[in-house]
């Protein structure tokens, strides 16, 4: 038997949690789960704290369940999780940080998001922070962040190098936490909804959709046809979007700026498109719990449809461009290498992860509607280089434009919302949704009367920022904007 | 790459007509500027951004300026790497208390006559924000003096091509 199933059967299963069932389980079986990660069997999805337990959400890699264990921890501890497995060490250190909640046998037990700046901040997070040491001759340290020379989102990175390589790189992440998740606690999930829109701006669309989808499971409301396909149109515009503009900004860090001018052009036509198919340039809070908040009509469709014309004119010649040209790839290729076993052990999502062998889409992998009833390919490849990450997300742009034709052909016609049947009982849902950069998970957690007693959002970039370390090893200096770039990690959905 | 460069030459510009500065923003401003030791710079204004706890919605916006539709530069409106070398900041997000020192020091490394700019409605006063222990109360404001406040979620570039063109008139 799969060991999530294993862990499952054995465990005290919650009633109203939905879709994917959730088990109390006690610190044994919560210790096996943590086993069954490091040995590969089990993917780490989620690891988030209330005052008195611990949840994790975990997806088996043979059976591809998925599933919530939850650990009571009435004297506020559990077993780390992150002592056997590493991409759990930040998510630990965050649960100390919002929820008091102490891992037990945890190596690393410094602060992360509290930077000693609260009201309410430990003691430990007041003192300097504790960087970690590198040793060795004539090693030099650089230090950039919080403000950067871009106009990029802050943190900071601690760069350890001899001579021009990279030795070791260290991130201090938590510069812009907002406390999403206490501001979740009491709301109505309208302010939810605006709430989740607001985590990673540039994947508000994917966000609002997580977290409509998860109130939905909870309340079990079923959305009309036509809503359901509009999300899926609003997130491929979204993932277009930002594809557009990344290939460019990437190429702008290897110092080829004609493709930033082009692609940046091609990245506005999108925001303009879906100014006027939606009344918004990101499509901000038009996805709500019970559909979406905007109808498309006929200038709308026809806006769109002009906008896949045009890209389909303008993209190909770029792509071509930038396949000739030497000078870029000598900085794209080689540079900036991920392991297929790294980006396995940390379930990374989205083109980080594709770019390294690791076959996982949500869309594909964790189906929902509607691109259950739609056609589309998964773009994998092994070369795990800023190159590798630059071809996924130009075939992930050839897919986009692929299902917004299909969207737009099939799109059925009736209402776009449904009342949201609330006020029964307290319950509980989970979704994860393919955003531009990997797969967002949302977990909500409804009191009697529909408002949020606990809502968890996880960024897929909490699972690829520790591989940006580790992806950077051995590469200069003068390539860390260009690595950087080709991540494209998000502070905000971290930083929370 | 020629090709491209050559279709570069041959195509009409993409760039939009210039907007009027925003109305509103310049009376705000006459008064701003005002008090400040006002020196001539030419139409000239060198911007340094900084996040202050935004979800980065507005910094796709601000980044949307340097495109060729609104190609900000043609105005002598440029973005800079450091604050030494801004007259401009332009902040956003509803100032998380982990951003707070950082803004204040990045204000002070900025050399005098200077503006501050607090774009998107987070800058204004917190926005959905508002009220979180993780957020200063008052935003930006409540840290460093404020010229200018454009408002959106996030603001359209045309908006904050108004707001700092009105900045541009209000300061020549
Ligand atoms: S104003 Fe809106 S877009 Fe700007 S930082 Fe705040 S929430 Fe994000």
């Amino acid at each position: 038997m799969a060991v999530l199933s294993e862990a499952l059967a054995k465990a005290q299963p919650c009633p109203a949690h939905y879709p994917v069932p959730r088990a109390v389980v006690g610190a044994e079986a919560w210790k096996q789960a943590a086993q069954g990660f490091a040995e590969g069997r089990m993917t780490l999805l989620g690891l988030w704290g209330e005052r008195d337990a611990a949840h994790m959400a975990v997806r088996d890699t043979e059976e591809g369940s998925i599933a919530v264990l939850s650990l009571l921890c009435p004297n506020g501890r559990f077993p780390s999780v992150g002592a056997v497995h590493p991409p759990a060490v930040r998510l630990e250190r965050t649960m100390r940080d919002l929820y008091g909640l102490i891992a037990d046998g945890a190596k690393d037990t410094r602060p992360w998001l509290d930077h000693g700046k609260w009201p309410h901040s430990r003691a430990e997070a007041r003192a300097p922070y504790d960087f970690l040491p590198a040793e060795g001759e004539n090693l030099h340290h650089i230090v950039v962040g919080p403000v950067h020379a871009g106009i990029i989102e802050p943190g900071n990175f601690r760069f350890t190098a001899g001579g021009e390589t990279i030795v070791r790189l260290e991130e201090r992440l938590g510069y812009v936490h907002k406390g999403i998740e206490g501001l979740m606690a009491g709301a109505d999930l309208k302010r939810g909804a605006q709430l989740a829109g607001r985590t990673s701006g540039d994947s508000t669309v994917a966000y609002a959709f997580a977290f409509a989808r998860a109130a939905e499971a909870a309340l079990g409301c079923e959305v009309p046809p036509r809503a359901v396909w509009l999300r899926a149109l609003m997130a491929e515009l979204e993932r277009l979007a930002n594809h557009f503009g990344d290939i460019g900004a990437i190429c702008n860090d290897a110092a080829f700026a004609l493709m930033h001018a082009h692609t940046g052009v091609l990245r506005e036509l999108v925001l303009r498109t879906c100014d006027a198919a939606f009344g918004h340039r990101l499509m901000r809070d038009s996805i709500v719990p019970g559909g979406v908040a905007h109808d498309l009509d006929d200038r709308g469709v026809a806006a769109i449809r002009a906008l896949l014309a045009e890209a389909r004119r303008r993209f190909p010649p770029l792509v071509k461009l930038y396949d000739d040209t030497a000078s870029l790839q000598d900085r794209t290729v080689g540079t900036g290498r991920l392991s297929l076993e790294l980006a396995q052990q940390y379930g990374a999502g989205g083109f980080v992860g594709r770019a390294s062998g690791r076959n996982f889409d949500a869309r594909r992998d964790l189906v929902y509607a509607p691109y259950d009833q739609l056609h589309f390919t998964v773009p994998i490849r092994n070369d795990g280089d800023v190159n590798a990450r630059v071809w996924i997300r130009i075939h992930e742009v050839e897919q986009s434009l692929g299902l917004i034709e299909q969207i737009l052909d099939r799109l059925p016609a009736g209402p776009i919302t449904v009342p949201l049947p609330i006020g029964s009982d307290a319950c509980e849902g989970l979704a994860l949704v393919e955003g531009f950069r990997g797969d967002v998970l949302v977990w909500l957690h409804l009191n009697r009367e529909g408002t949020i007693a606990r809502c968890h959002l996880r960024d897929p970039s909490w699972f690829q920022w520790p591989l940006l370390e580790a992806a950077i090893e051995g590469n200069i200096v003068a390539d860390f904007p260009l690595c950087n770039k080709s991540f494209n990690c998000s502070y905000s959905g971290h930083d929370l | 790459m020629r090709k491209h460069i050559f279709q570069g030459m041959i195509h009409a510009p993409l760039t939009e007509a210039a907007p009027a500065p925003d109305d509103a923003a310049l009376a705000e401003l006459a008064q701003a500027v005002e008090r400040t030791a006002r020196r001539r710079l030419g139409r000239s204004l060198a911007i340094r951004e900084v996040d202050a706890g935004s979800c980065n919605g507005c910094e796709l916006e601000i980044h949307a300026l340097n495109n060729a539709f609104y190609d900000l530069e043609r105005f002598g409106l440029r973005f800079v790497a450091s604050p030494r070398h801004a007259d401009v900041l332009l902040v956003t997000g509803p100032l998380t208390q982990n951003m707070c020192e950082a803004l204040e020091r990045t204000y002070r490394a900025t050399p005098d006559p200077k503006w501050v700019v607090a774009a998107g409605d987070c800058a204004i006063d917190g926005g959905l924000f508002a009220g979180s222990p993780a957020c200063v109360p008052g935003s930006i404001g409540a840290a460093v003096p404020v010229d200018l406040y454009i408002r959106g979620c996030p603001p359209r570039p045309i908006d904050l091509l108004k707001g700092l063109l009105a900045l541009l008139e209000a300061q020549a």
